[in-house]
């Protein structure tokens, strides 16, 4: 039994650092640090809601919603230890998602006055505004 | 007809040596179970050969039978013009998403990818058989799609019609919903093998090319299918229950499904033609008898063509009124596109140059893939220019455009790769002649079929069309005419596969020459892939394979020293 | 620490450091090694975490672009959002999101009995999610807050007469301003698509979070073999991260 529990002893000290390859334990104190910083900027974010910014609102809300993915991808999802292919990855799809996006943006927005222009509820929508 | 150097075919030969191997993953174990269940990357490729060869018959005779119709330009008592939308609907339905998609990846690419790494399996054997029972899913989803009220929408579903048509519009986008889950898997499946399942020895540079390709098609079968998903419960939701997204009238925009359809169907242009491609630089080089040219330069056009494939969505859209300035961009990146697709043909056209050519019959596919695929791909050109484009979208020249490159480009290639690699997934030699016979018939029946249609394209035939003019009666018969030898050509070209199961001589190793992994494993490989660690050279060193008599095919010479690639 | 986790552990670590050919319980045939079993399911998750990724970029897209088009009908739309069960869902996931993390490190570390625990907090906390996911839904459903075509919502006889059916009432329909733009329909549309979808993340993410607790009663689960329920966290890190983005774009505008 001591040599068994040498092992396992053995095998958690690894652990806390590389070992075998297979990723890494974050510590508790990172883990929980990570976690009350998400829950000061959701209320961050909340409380900034109530401010009006005009048009920087969607600029600091995204922020926010970007410091707080990171956070998440970094430490919890263990970017941090991750294999650099995967992290490529990750990057890579965002990516492809930045075109998809700004492709059909860049078309749509030059055409949607002919949509406005045939559609049924102009005259509704130019009253409301 | 084969040369010395491939004599397999001519029967002169007693295979020796390796002609009962004892166990190979054919007779591994027995039993339906053992099938329906495998989790072997081979018989799961065999299953979807069967499977994928079957919607490609269905495909086929849906193709006959609308080309007979067009043998006259008025109504037919025999066939309504619902039953014509129906039909030309689930024509190209089954034949883009039953069978050229994962025709060559699915099929060919689960045979011979994990052997061609020299690793035991993919990296999912569980995750591989899930994607074949998702195809069979999709596709009851969509034959019950066809008994069930059928469809006329086209294969692009386009919007406002799919959401207004009575059809099954919701089983059919269903089914290919779930086929496109079955796409996934396998791209995912294989980016993990060739990162991940690689045996020490085999880099990156030393991957055959057919590897660089299905990995190139792997990142767009993982990047762009998830669209096509959301895409299609999109439109799921818009017809159940009037979500408005695609509707004009709530406020949606019609064109945005265009966008969504194309952001996944273009690059599934060339999930189609890429391992297409992967295919014929295999053929090429092993029938020159010589390395391939240019190998880092097709490896990476093929990553090129993966990546620029993405930015050209938009070209399919030049009428749709996209605005002109997206017009412009997407016009002048398709036109990019082709310089990758073109380094590939002058790289093929270099690597026979000063070789031992031999008309064996993968070659003869191989040759032909290259004919078509240049018409098709110089016809693109045509199609992505803006103002020709105008002229001839929605005409007959783009249909004879996209079977050039679909049919033309990877259904040859595919029948190619099949010849090339069927004696190892059989452990039998097919009837050389009957072959080379089928793949002349293929060339003659397939550009008798599609010339005419650039001709009545670019006089003004409009596609998808029940009735057309007299003066395209000609072009139209003789289009008919063609489709029946190209059928002929198919049919031979089965008939001489499915003889040389029960009649065909036993398949030595290595029938071909060639100097990639799968040829130096027994044929039929063992369950393991390889009864040992196979030795990692340089894919191309096909100078190092020599022709010994004793086995009726090529072993690795010892004494050779490869030359440097 | 239950006697069962103690041999579990040893037996792990007695094969690692063993001959290297000495199979896992848990390896398959086909790797070489633990290490390259972990690697290809590595990437495999993360491959997929980017198809999910491009699944719900569709429908970003479409958010973008109506909202750059209409953006009165999300200005609008908004108000009936309750942005105070939003904060609680958010931070009800993030909670989840902490446990799962900390599940993973317990995995990772042997300590069986903090694995369950905190993969049972997560599977709860999904739940809770669920939950007030269901008292938005029926709020609306109740008012005519629906998608497109099925929009019936009419502000002038809407003063609380639904009230009791959850206790939010007044936020929502009191304090809504403005006139009521044409299209309205497309922000519900796009908000039941887009939650709706999540949604159906959050109930897979119950599944295969089941799935590992099972495994991890079953004593699956030690240093050298934690490969599960690191690949079940980083997708529910994931369905965490794409409601980080939601909460903000639908509950927070102006």
């Amino acid at each position: 039994m001591t040599t068994a529990a040498a092992h396992t002893n053995h095998a958690h000290a690894d652990h806390d650092d590389h070992d075998h390859g297979m990723g890494h334990a974050m510590p508790l104190s990172t883990l929980i640090a990570v976690f009350v910083s998400l829950i000061a900027l959701t209320i961050l974010t909340v409380y900034m809601s109530n401010i009006r910014l005009g048009s920087a609102e969607i600029f600091v809300s995204m922020g926010i919603a970007t410091v707080k993915a990171i956070l998440v991808a970094v430490y919890f999802m263990h970017m941090r230890h991750d294999k650099p292919l995967n992290i490529l990855l990750v990057v890579f799809s965002l990516f492809f998602m930045t075109l998809f996006i700004a492709f059909t943006l860049v078309d749509s927005s030059e055409y949607q006055g002919e949509i406005n222009a045939a559609g049924p509820f102009v005259i509704e929508k130019s009253a409301t505004k | 007809m084969a040369t010395t150097e491939i004599p397999a075919g001519s029967g002169l030969v007693q295979p020796l040596g390796r002609s009962t191997a004892p166990d190979n993953f054919l007779t591994h174990t027995r039993g339906f179970a053992s099938w329906a269940l495998t989790l072997d990357h081979k018989r799961i490729g065999l299953m979807y050969l069967a499977c994928t060869s079957s919607s490609f018959l269905i495909g086929g005779i849906m193709a006959l039978i609308l080309r007979t119709k067009l043998l006259t330009g008025n109504s037919v008592s025999w066939m309504s013009h619902d039953v014509y939308n129906h039909m030309f609907t689930l024509h190209g339905a089954v034949m883009v998403f039953l069978f050229i998609i994962p025709g060559i990846p699915a099929a060919l690419g689960n045979f011979v990818l994990p052997i061609m790494l020299g690793a035991k399996d993919v990296a999912f054997p569980k995750m591989n058989l899930g994607s074949f029972y998702l195809w069979i899913f999709g596709a009851i989803f969509l034959v019950t799609a066809i008994l069930a009220g059928g469809l006329d929408t086209g294969w692009t579903f386009y919007t406002p019609y799919s959401t207004a048509t009575n059809t099954s519009v919701v089983l059919a986008t269903m089914g290919v919903f779930v086929l496109g889950f079955s796409s996934i898997f396998t791209g995912l499946n294989f980016i993990v093998t060739i990162h991940t399942m690689r045996p020490p020895g085999m880099t990156w540079f030393r991957m055959p090319l057919f590897l660089w390709a299905t990995y190139a098609t792997a990142i767009i079968q993982v990047l762009a299918t998830p669209v096509l998903g959301i895409t299609l419960l999109l439109l799921i939701c818009e017809r159940l229950m009037g979500i408005g997204i695609f509707d004009p009238k709530l406020g949606g925009d019609p064109v945005l499904f265009q966008h969504f359809f194309w952001f996944y169907s273009h690059p599934a242009v060339y999930i189609m033609i890429l391992p297409a491609m992967g295919v014929v630089s295999e053929l090429i080089s092993t029938f020159s008898r010589k390395p391939i040219f240019g190998y880092t330069f097709i490896a990476y056009s093929s990553l090129a063509i993966a990546l620029l494939g993405f930015l050209v969505w938009g070209h399919h859209m030049f009428t749709s009124g996209q605005s002109k300035l997206a017009s412009v961009i997407f016009s002048f990146l398709t036109f990019s596109v082709s310089i990758p697709s073109a380094i590939k043909v002058f790289n093929w056209l270099a690597t026979m140059y000063k070789g031992s050519i031999s008309f064996a019959t993968p070659m003869c596919y191989a040759l032909t893939f290259i004919f078509l695929f240049s018409i098709g791909g110089l016809t693109g050109l045509f199609l992505g220019a803006l103002s020709v484009d105008v002229h001839l979208h929605d005409t007959y020249f783009v249909v004879a455009h996209f079977h050039y490159v679909m049919m033309g480009g990877t259904m040859v290639a595919f029948l190619g790769g099949v010849f090339y690699w069927w004696p190892k997934m059989t452990g039998k030699m097919y009837n050389e002649t009957m072959g080379q016979i089928s793949a002349l018939l293929v060339f003659i029946g397939f550009n008798a079929t599609f010339f005419p249609q650039f001709v009545m394209g670019a006089r003004g035939m409009p596609r998808r069309y029940y009735n057309y003019l007299p003066e395209f009666q000609f072009f139209h018969q003789f289009s008919t005419f063609g489709s029946y030898v190209l059928g002929l050509g198919l049919s031979l070209a089965a008939f001489a596969l499915i003889y040389s199961i029960f009649k065909g001589k036993t398949a030595p190793a290595n029938p071909w020459g060639s100097a990639t992994l799968e040829w130096q494993c027994s044929s039929p490989p063992p369950h393991d892939n390889f009864s040992q660690t196979p030795s990692v050279n340089h894919p191309y060193a096909v100078e190092t394979q020599v022709y010994d008599p004793q086995l009726g095919g090529f072993r690795k010479d010892p004494n050779v020293v490869p030359l440097e690639h | 620490m239950s006697a069962t986790m103690t041999t579990a552990a040893t037996d792990h670590g007695h094969e690692a450091h063993g001959e290297h050919h000495a199979h896992h319980p848990f390896q398959a045939h086909h790797f070489d090694t633990m290490v390259q079993q972990f690697d290809s399911a590595k990437l495999g998750i993360w491959l997929f975490l980017i198809t999910e990724v491009m699944f719900f970029s569709g429908l970003f897209v479409a958010y973008i672009l109506f909202r750059v088009n209409y953006p009165e009908i999300f200005a609008y739309g908004h108000q009936f959002l309750d942005k105070t069960w939003g904060m609680v869902n958010t931070i009800v996931l993030l909670f989840s999101s902490l446990t799962m993390a900390w599940a993973v490190r317990c995995a990772q570390l042997g300590q069986q009995r903090g694995l369950i625990t905190n993969l049972i907090i997560t599977i709860a906390c999904a739940a809770a999610f669920l939950g007030i996911k269901y008292i938005e839904y029926s709020h609306k459903i109740h008012e005519g807050l629906l998608p497109g075509a099925l929009f019936s919502y009419d502000p002038n006889a809407h003063h609380g007469e639904g009230a009791g059916h959850d206790s939010h009432d007044s936020e929502h329909s009191t304090h809504v301003t403005g006139p009521m733009p044409a299209r309205i329909g497309l922000f519900f549309s796009i908000y039941f698509c887009i939650t709706g979808l999540h949604g159906i993340h959050i109930i897979a993410g119950m599944i295969a979070i089941s799935w590992i607790l099972y495994r991890s009663i079953k004593g699956h689960f030690g240093p050298e073999y934690f490969g599960p329920v690191d690949y079940v966290g980083l997708y529910w890190h994931l369905v965490d991260l794409i409601w980080i983005y939601l909460f903000p774009l639908l509950y927070l505008i102006h």
